[in-house]
């Protein structure tokens, strides 16, 4: 609603959009590709969190580990088991870059349910940029493991007749080339409704006055869900990359 | 709603209502998101992930090591066992075999201290029915004596005339016999 | 006036993009509820098809989640 007017009008002043400015960090307006912003600031808090969960805790090297120690443990092993039963033996070589993924989602989704956070993966841009990432890293790797045999993962042998398998490898190249968009915008997508609606809702409380108790009750609720959600989604970000990973490692149905 | 961004600076008044599609923000975005991602994936690839890899290694390691020393324990204690059972079911049979050659000892002493007895207890009897035999056989001539002692007393006192010694003994001895 | 109708279009845009994500809801409950009568028929089988079941659930929501997107397009984007 770019041409909005009557503004003020209504009672409730909800503007759930706003969480999602982005403003310089230390003052001034433009905004230039190396301005530090409030994305600049969570993004690096993010990188920070989890330096200090995988390497400052885990710094023991107990072998029997101390709390902080076992929750590094956890996550290491929570996403190899994943590489490993979806992607294979193969997929380990490339561990590192899914673990860098799903830390990074996952701490960016909690730290911006944060009061007064900004989320940094509640940007298109950012999930977009991770999630071409992924293509661009599986569709190479298929390439360079496979050469042109790569192109099977498009051909499906065993469909019957061969005008149904030029239909369907129509079909395998367009939701091969839709899996970046809809990869980033899931991610995106479900964060950025969560903390609209926990906005909205609060723009209810904030129009109610004494009867607000029962839009607060509902953003706990909410906030509840969007904490499930922060994880379910990271969690699927990095499966699908998974999923994706063992399509390049081992193409054909 | 568009109108509020208005407020917030005002380089958003061309933008639309929906930060996130603000292009202009773009770059700036992309590039922090990659110097963070950058550093991210060095930080984990080259510090972190081989500490906990090693870690998580090390403690496999000392865990099968430990199971294994366990095992190995176990089967001594096993073993020790076995050993002991050996040692007791000998000792047992040492005893048993120590016991019975006692017995068997004992049966030969016994028997032996029982036929001495018995030899002894023959040899007495035989002495006293020797004896017994004398004594009967001198009270039976003491009889005869005195019977006929009698007889001629009696002979004596009836028939004075006829009394003859010879005779008399010789009747008495008849009539004894029979 | 002009601005009127079309602030209306974009309202009742936004409002009918939202019928959309109860297809996602649809399509979400599905999912589960198959998930869930196959579990409990085949208890034993269910742990290894946890990560399936999220697959299914993220692109039955992905269809919602772009459903919710165009009708923030039409809010605030159009």
């Amino acid at each position: 609603m770019a041409t909005g007017q009557d503004e003020g009008a209504s009672p409730f002043n909800i503007h759930p959009m706003d969480q999602f400015q982005i403003k310089p960090l230390f003052g001034g307006t433009e905004i230039h590709w190396y301005t530090p912003t409030n994305v600049t600031l969570w993004l690096f808090l993010t990188v920070a969190v989890i330096s200090f969960l995988l390497v400052f805790l885990s710094r023991g090297r107990a072998a029997v580990p101390s709390r902080g120690q076992s929750m590094a443990e956890m996550t290491y092993g929570f996403v190899r088991k994943m590489v490993e039963d979806v992607a294979g033996k193969e997929g380990l070589k490339y561990f590192p870059y899914i673990m860098t993924l799903f830390t990074f989602i996952l701490f960016a989704n909690l730290l911006g349910l944060l009061p007064y956070s900004f989320t940094t993966t509640s940007h298109i841009a950012v999930t977009g940029v991770l999630a071409l990432a992924v293509f661009l890293t599986v569709t190479a790797i298929g390439f360079v493991k496979h050469g042109a045999g790569f192109l099977k993962l498009f051909w499906v042998a065993s469909a019957p007749t061969l005008a149904l398998r030029l239909v369907l490898a129509m079909i395998e190249l367009i939701s091969y080339f839709v899996r970046p968009v809809s990869h980033s915008i899931r991610l995106g997508g479900n964060l950025m409704a969560g903390h609209a609606v926990i906005k909205v809702f609060a723009g209810f409380a904030g129009a109610l006055g004494v009867g607000a108790v029962v839009p607060i009750f509902a953003i706990v609720g909410v906030y509840g869900l969007e904490l499930l959600v922060a994880c379910i989604q990271a969690y699927v970000f990095t499966i699908l990359t998974c999923v994706y990973l063992n399509d390049a490692l081992h193409p054909g149905h | 709603m568009a109108t509020t961004t208005e407020a917030a600076n005002g380089a958003a008044d061309a933008a639309p209502g929906m930060p996130q599609l603000d292009f202009s923000t773009f770059p700036n975005q992309i590039f922090w998101l990659v110097v963070a991602l950058v550093a991210l994936y060095l930080i984990l690839s080259r510090v972190a992930l081989p500490r906990i890899g090693a870690v998580l290694s090390d403690r496999h390691e000392t865990i099968s090591n430990d199971l294994e020393q366990a095992q190995e324990l176990k089967q001594r204690a096993e073993e020790a066992e076995e050993a002991y059972k050996t040692a007791l079911a000998d000792a047992r049979a040492e005893a048993q075999r120590i016991a019975a050659d006692a017995r068997a000892e004992i049966q030969k002493d016994l028997d032996k201290a029982i036929a001495k007895a018995d030899a002894e207890i023959a040899a007495k009897s035989a002495e006293s029915e020797k004896r017994i035999a004398e004594i009967r056989d001198s009270a039976a001539d003491d009889v005869a004596i005195v019977a006929k002692d009698v007889a001629a007393a009696l002979v004596g006192a009836v028939l004075p005339s006829a009394s003859n010694d010879a005779d008399i003994a010789s009747a008495v001895t008849d009539r004894t016999k029979g | 006036m002009e601005g009127d109708i079309a602030a209306m279009g974009q309202y009742i845009g936004a409002g009918l993009a939202c019928i959309g994500m109860g297809g996602a809801g649809i399509g979400v409950g599905h999912v589960a509820g198959n998930f869930l009568s196959g579990a409990l028929r085949n208890p034993a089988a269910a742990g290894e098809q946890t990560a399936t079941l999220f697959i299914g659930i993220a692109f039955a929501e992905a269809l919602g989640i772009f459903s919710f997107l165009v009708a923030l397009l039409l809010m605030f984007a159009v």
